[in-house]
C-alpha cells in the first residue's frame, strides 16, 4: 500500500477531458458562476490586478522617498499617492487574498464537499467585492483621496476635499463581501464536513480560515457603521465625531480599531494556515503540535478582539487603559509564537526540499517572527510614544502583512496552483523569483525599521538629508520586490499553456484536494462523497522503513 | 398532494436536513453580524451618554412616548403575525400563511406611517441634525432637565435619527422580502417541506423587533421615571 503511494508516477500525467474550468466558457458561464473554484478564480485575476495598482503607488512614494526634498510630486499628491496604497492593498488585496481565493478553491475539498454552503451568496461576495472595486478606480479617477486609509476625523470629515463618501461606500461594499466569504465558511466547516472529517482531522488551513470568519463575522460590521457615520456627517455636515458639538473623534478611534486591528488577523490567520499545510509537506513530516496549532488560530482569534487600544496609546487613552491593552497585546504574542515553534519542530529531522512553496514558506517564517518580534516593542507603552507614527511602524507592518501575508499568499498559489490549473509552473524560475522577492523585502523594508528607530515620521514626502543613504537602499530593494513580484504573471501565464500537466498529486501532499484530478470536476469528487480515514497530515519520512513496513 | 424532500435539496447538499440546518446556522451568524453592526451605534450611544446626561434626559423628554409606546406595540403584535405565519408554513396551512404574511407587512408598514408623523414633528420642531438644528427650551415638547448645551442636544439627535433611521432602513427591507414571500406563498410555492424561507425570514423580522425593543427605552424612557 504505501508503496504505491511513494513511488512517483512513471506514466506522464494528462489533463482530465473535462474540469471546472472548461465545461462552459461563455463569459456569463464566469461571471454568474456559483462554482466556488470558478469564484475563486474570478477573485483571483481581481485581487491580482488590484495588487498592481497597489504596487504601482508603492512604486511612485518609493521614488519620491528617493531624494529629502519633495521634487517628485507635491505633499498633496503624495498623501492621495500613500492613501490610495494602503485602501487599495488593504481593503482589495489583504483581506480577501488568500480566503478568498485559496480558502475558496481549496476549503470545501479540503473537507469533503461539493461546494461551499450558499454558493450564490459566494458569487453576490464577489459582486459587492467588485463593486466596491469599481467606486475604488472612481475615486482614483475623479482626484483620489488624501485621509490615510484609516480615515480620520475630523479630518476625513471635515477638512479633506477629495472623494471620501465614495471611498467608504468602496470600503463598506467590500467589508460586506469579506463577512459573507466568512459566514459561507463557517457553515460550511459546520455542516458539510465528509463523513470520517471529525474537527481534530481539519487540515489546519480549514481551522486557520474559521478563525478567520470569526473575525470577519463579528469585527467588519463594527467598522461598516463606524464608516457609514463618517460618511453622514460629511454629507449633511453633522455628526457623531464633529468635535464641534461635542462630539469625540477618538470615539472613531476605538470603533475603527476594534475591527481594523482584528482586520490584521484576518490578513495573517489564512497565510499561517496555508504555511501549515505546506511545511509538513514539504518536510515529508506529521505536522507537530497539531492541536496547539489548531487552538493557537481561535486564540488569535478571540484575544485579537481585545488588543485595539494599543493604537490609541498617545491618543489621550488613559494610561491605565493603555497598561490593559499593552498586557493583552503581549498575551497574542504568545499563540503566534506557538505556532513558529511548531512549523520549526515540524521541520525537525525532516526531509526538507526546497520546492518554490517551502521558500516562500520559509521566508514567511522567518519575516514574520521579525514583524512579529517588532510588534511587541511598539506594544510597549514607553516605546510607542517614540515609534509612534514613524517608520518603524512602517516596517513592522509591512513585515508581517507582506513579509508574512503576501509571501504566505504567493506560497499558497505556487502550492496550488498545479491543482487549480492541472499545469507545472517552470521550478527554476519559480525558485529565483521566490528568493528575488525575500531578499528584495529585506532591502526595502529593514533600513525603515532604522529609519524609524532614528526618528524618521511616516506621511511626509520630504525629509532631513541624514536619511537619504536608507531610503535609497529601501527604494532599491522595492526595485529587486517589483521585478521578484513582476516574473509571476508571466511563468505563470505561460505554464497555463504550456506547462507540463501536472497530475492529481505532484507535490506527493496528503489531504481530500490531492486525491481528486487536476483540475478537479465541477463537484469536486468524482467517485462521489469521500470517506475520510485518516488525519490530513499522514506523511512517512523514511522510504525504507515505509518499504518495510510494507513488507510484513 | 405529497411532496418528497429530494425535489428542494440543492445540489451541493446531501440531505435536506443538511440543508436546512445549513440554512439556519447561516441565518444566525447573519444576525450575529447585524448585532455587532448596531452595536457599533449602541457603543457610541453610551459613551455620550455618559458624557452628556442632562442632553440626553432632555433630548428623550421631547420624543413622542404614546407615539413610540403604540409603535412597540404595533411590532410586538407583528412579531405574533410573523411566528404563526412561520407555525402556517410548517403545518401547510397555505391561506392562513398568506393572511399572517399580510398581516405582518401591514403592521411593519403602520409602524413606518407612525414613525413618518414622528420624524415630520422633528423636523417642524427644527430638531433635525444640520445647519437649522435649534432647540427652543421656551417651546418645547417637553421639560428641560439640567443645562445641556445645542451641540449636545444636536448629538442626542444625531443618534436618535441614525439608529431610528437604521431600524427603519431594516423594516423596509424586511417589507420588501415580506412581498416577495407573500407573491410566493400566493403561488403555492410553499409546503411543509419547502418553507425555509418563512422561517430564516421569521428570524430576521423578530430581530428588527428586538433592535426596537431595546431602542424605545433607550431613546424614549431614558428620564420618564417618579
Amino acid at each position: 500500500m504505501s508503496s504505491i503511494t511513494l513511488t512517483p508516477d512513471i506514466a506522464p500525467a494528462v489533463m482530465p477531458k473535462s474540469h471546472y474550468a472548461n465545461v462552459r466558457t461563455t463569459v456569463m458561464s464566469w461571471l454568474f458562476t456559483v462554482d466556488h473554484k470558478r469564484i475563486a478564480i474570478l477573485y483571483l485575476i481581481s485581487i491580482t490586478v488590484f495588487f498592481a495598482v497597489g504596487g504601482l503607488f508603492a512604486s511612485l512614494i518609493r521614488i519620491e522617498l528617493l531624494t529629502p526634498k519633495g521634487d517628485f510630486m507635491t505633499g498633496d499628491t503624495y498623501n492621495k499617492v500613500f492613501t490610495l496604497h494602503g485602501v487599495i492593498m488593504i481593503f482589495f488585496f489583504l483581506i480577501p487574498s488568500v480566503p478568498a481565493t485559496l480558502g475558496n478553491f481549496a476549503l470545501p475539498i479540503m473537507i469533503g464537499a461539493k461546494d461551499l454552503a450558499f454558493p450564490k451568496i459566494n458569487l453576490l461576495s464577489w459582486w459587492l467585492y467588485m463593486l466596491g472595486g469599481v467606486l475604488a478606480v472612481v475615486v482614483l479617477l475623479r482626484g483620489g483621496l488624501e485621509t490615510g486609509w484609516t480615515f480620520y476625523p475630523p479630518y476625513s470629515t471635515t477638512f479633506a476635499t477629495s472623494q471620501v463618501t465614495i471611498a467608504i461606500l468602496a470600503a463598506f461594499l467590500a467589508g460586506f463581501s469579506s463577512i459573507f466569504t466568512g459566514l459561507n465558511f463557517i457553515v460550511t466547516v459546520h455542516k458539510m464536513r465528509a463523513p470520517g472529517m471529525t474537527w481534530f482531522r481539519m487540515p489546519l488551513f480549514v481551522w486557520a480560515h474559521y478563525a478567520t470568519s470569526i473575525i470577519q463575522i463579528l469585527g467588519t460590521p463594527v467598522v461598516a457603521i463606524t464608516l457609514v457615520l463618517v460618511a453622514i456627517e460629511r454629507v449633511w455636515g453633522v455628526g457623531i465625531f464633529n468635535p464641534q458639538i461635542g462630539g469625540d473623534p477618538i470615539l472613531f478611534q476605538h470603533l475603527f480599531w476594534f475591527y481594523s486591528h482584528p482586520a490584521v488577523y484576518v490578513m495573517i490567520l489564512p497565510g499561517m494556515g496555508v504555511v501549515s499545510e505546506v511545511i509538513p509537506c514539504f518536510s515529508r513530516k506529521r505536522i507537530f503540535g497539531y492541536e496547539f496549532i489548531a487552538f493557537s488560530s481561535m486564540a488569535i482569534a478571540i484575544i485579537g478582539f481585545l488588543v485595539w487600544g494599543h493604537h490609541l496609546y498617545v491618543s489621550t487613552q488613559s494610561t491605565y487603559a493603555g497598561m490593559v491593552f499593552s498586557l493583552l497585546t503581549f498575551l497574542v504574542a504568545v499563540p503566534s509564537a506557538i505556532k513558529v515553534f511548531n512549523w520549526t519542530a515540524t521541520m525537525y529531522k525532516g526531509e526538507i526540499t526546497f520546492e518554490a512553496p517551502m521558500i516562500y514558506a520559509l521566508g514567511f517564517i522567518g519575516l514574520f517572527l521579525v514583524g512579529g518580534l517588532t510588534g511587541l516593542v511598539l506594544a510597549s507603552m514607553a516605546n510607542d510614544i517614540h515609534f509612534h507614527d514613524t517608520y518603524f511602524v512602517v516596517a513592522h507592518f509591512h513585515y508581517v502583512m507582506v513579509g508574512g501575508m503576501v509571501m504566505a499568499y504567493m506560497c499558497g498559489l505556487h502550492f496550488w496552483w498545479p491543482k487549480m490549473t492541472g499545469r507545472m509552473y517552470p521550478g527554476l524560475l519559480a525558485t529565483i523569483a521566490a528568493i528575488l522577492v525575500f531578499v528584495g523585502f529585506n532591502f526595502t523594508f529593514f533600513p525603515q525599521f532604522i529609519l524609524g528607530f532614528l526618528g524618521m515620521p511616516r506621511r511626509y514626502h520630504s525629509y532631513v538629508e541624514e536619511f537619504q543613504i536608507l531610503n535609497i537602499m529601501s527604494t532599491m530593494g522595492a526595485s529587486v520586490l517589483g521585478l521578484g513580484y513582476g516574473m509571476q504573471p508571466f511563468y505563470l501565464l505561460w505554464s497555463l499553456f504550456k506547462g507540463e500537466p501536472a497530475g492529481d498529486n505532484p507535490w506527493r501532499a496528503k489531504g481530500l484536494e490531492w486525491q481528486v484530478p487536476s483540475p478537479p470536476p465541477t463537484f469536486n469528487f468524482p467517485d462521489g462523497r469521500p470517506v475520510v480515514i485518516e488525519d490530513p497530515y499522514a506523511y512517512t519520512i523514511d522510504v525504507k522503513e515505509a518499504d518495510s513496513v510494507a513488507q510484513h | 398532494m405529497s411532496h418528497s424532500t429530494d425535489s428542494v435539496v440543492a445540489h451541493h447538499f446531501e440531505d435536506y436536513e443538511q440543508q436546512t440546518e445549513s440554512a439556519m446556522l447561516g441565518m444566525w451568524l447573519f444576525l450575529a453580524q447585524e448585532i455587532m453592526f448596531f452595536g457599533g451605534l449602541f457603543a457610541a450611544y453610551m459613551v455620550y451618554r455618559m458624557k452628556y446626561p442632562d442632553a440626553w434626559a432632555t433630548g428623550s423628554e421631547q420624543l413622542d412616548i404614546v407615539l413610540g409606546g403604540f409603535n412597540t406595540v404595533v411590532l410586538l403584535l407583528s412579531s405574533v403575525t410573523m411566528a404563526s405565519s412561520v407555525w402556517c408554513a410548517q403545518k401547510g396551512k397555505n391561506k392562513q400563511l398568506i393572511w399572517g404574511l399580510i398581516a405582518t407587512l401591514v403592521l411593519g408598514f403602520v409602524f413606518l406611517f407612525v414613525k413618518y408623523f414622528e420624524y415630520k414633528s422633528k423636523f417642524e420642531h427644527h430638531l433635525v441634525p444640520g445647519t437649522h438644528f435649534f432647540f427652543d427650551a421656551a417651546h418645547a415638547t417637553g421639560p428641560v432637565i439640567g443645562s445641556p448645551t445645542q451641540g449636545q442636544l444636536q448629538l442626542f439627535f444625531c443618534l436618535y435619527f441614525i439608529m431610528t433611521g437604521m431600524h427603519a432602513l431594516h423594516m423596509i427591507i424586511g417589507a420588501g422580502i415580506l412581498i416577495w414571500l407573500i407573491v410566493l406563498a400566493m403561488r403555492g410555492y410553499f409546503h411543509p417541506q419547502r418553507y425555509m424561507k418563512i422561517e430564516l425570514f421569521g428570524f430576521y423580522w423578530h430581530f428588527v423587533d428586538i433592535v426596537w425593543v431595546f431602542l424605545f427605552p433607550l431613546l424614549y424612557l431614558l428620564h420618564r421615571h417618579g
